[in-house]
């Protein structure tokens, strides 16, 4: 039994997404189920319209961005009220990525979901003490 | 401290803005300049997400912020006025005494032409701004703290991606 590889939209701040997915790829080889855009001189318009044409292109239903108060998290915003059932997940963090490709859940929304507690809890410091 | 930055950015706010300029400037407000989001319920909501909890987001009118200006300017905390295109901030020159304008973000659209990354103008967006100027505000292009401030007339005169 087999399925269609779960698709995300990457996008984020300067060359975020395509450094994310060469580092997804290398580590894994499945670069290829991520789908990085990239946003320079683009207007919040022309940023919806992109996302728009990539879901509509690939199927995905899941978007992953950078930075909260991102102009392509406000975008995808947008973009999501026409998309029923997709989801954005925003503070994309490698491990986050990393799991929602390797993730063995079917659904991609639940995929992204479990990956973005997973990114979540990647998060440590160490040291600093005197 | 008052209003600290007047910048133009059709991205409205994002990232440069609450986090590129507003960590430096320890910004805790923004007065965000525009009909649309003033009268939409839905769009701010899309905005107070994009900012920490202790950042206060103002939305107004053009029309309210023409009158209302003058309080933030005896406002004791740091901030941030905002419009999305050079004409709500022509009028807030013109009708509020706005003196320093940034031009921080106009980005690519039919008909415009590329002057620097993240400054693309129409012929006559070109003449708004130097109408802005000629009403005595000083009008730079500036993107991020770290970036240097383009004088208006070199912003004009740079062409980018020819």
């Amino acid at each position: 039994m087999s399925s269609a590889p779960r698709l995300a939209i990457v996008a984020g701040h300067a060359d975020f997404a395509d450094g994310l997915v060469s580092a997804v790829e290398a580590i894994t080889g499945h670069g290829d189920r991520l789908v990085p855009i990239q946003v320079r001189g683009l207007c919040g318009e022309d940023i919806q319209a992109l996302l728009r044409q990539r879901l509509r292109d690939t199927g995905a239903l899941v978007i992953f961005t950078d930075l909260q108060a991102g102009s392509c998290t406000m975008a995808a915003r947008r973009v999501l009220r026409e998309v029923p059932g997709a989801v954005l997940v925003a503070g994309a963090n490698l491990p986050m990525l990393l799991d929602f490709v390797l993730s063995a859940e079917a659904d991609p929304v639940t995929a992204a979901t479990a990956a973005a507690e997973r990114g979540r809890a990647a998060v440590s410091v160490h040291g600093g003490s005197a | 401290m008052t209003l600290l930055l007047n910048r133009i950015d059709d991205r409205l706010i994002h990232g440069q803005v609450v986090v590129g300029w507003g960590q430096p400037l320890d910004v805790h407000y923004i007065v965000l300049v525009d009909d649309a989001v003033a009268s939409s319920e839905w769009e701010q909501e899309l905005y107070r997400m994009g900012v920490p909890p202790e950042m206060e987001v103002r939305f107004l009118s053009v029309a309210d912020a023409a009158r209302q200006l003058d309080e933030f300017r005896t406002e004791p905390r740091a901030g941030i006025l905002l419009t999305g295109d050079i004409a709500t901030m022509s009028r807030l020159v013109t009708e509020a005494g706005v003196r320093d304008v940034n031009v921080g973000g106009i980005h690519h659209r039919a008909g415009r032409v590329q002057h620097l990354r993240y400054v693309f103008l129409t012929p006559a967006e070109e003449q708004e701004l130097r109408a802005i100027a000629e009403q005595g505000a000083v009008v730079t292009a500036q993107d991020v703290p770290a970036a240097r401030a383009v004088p208006l007339e070199e912003l004009l005169a740079a062409r980018e991606g020819a």
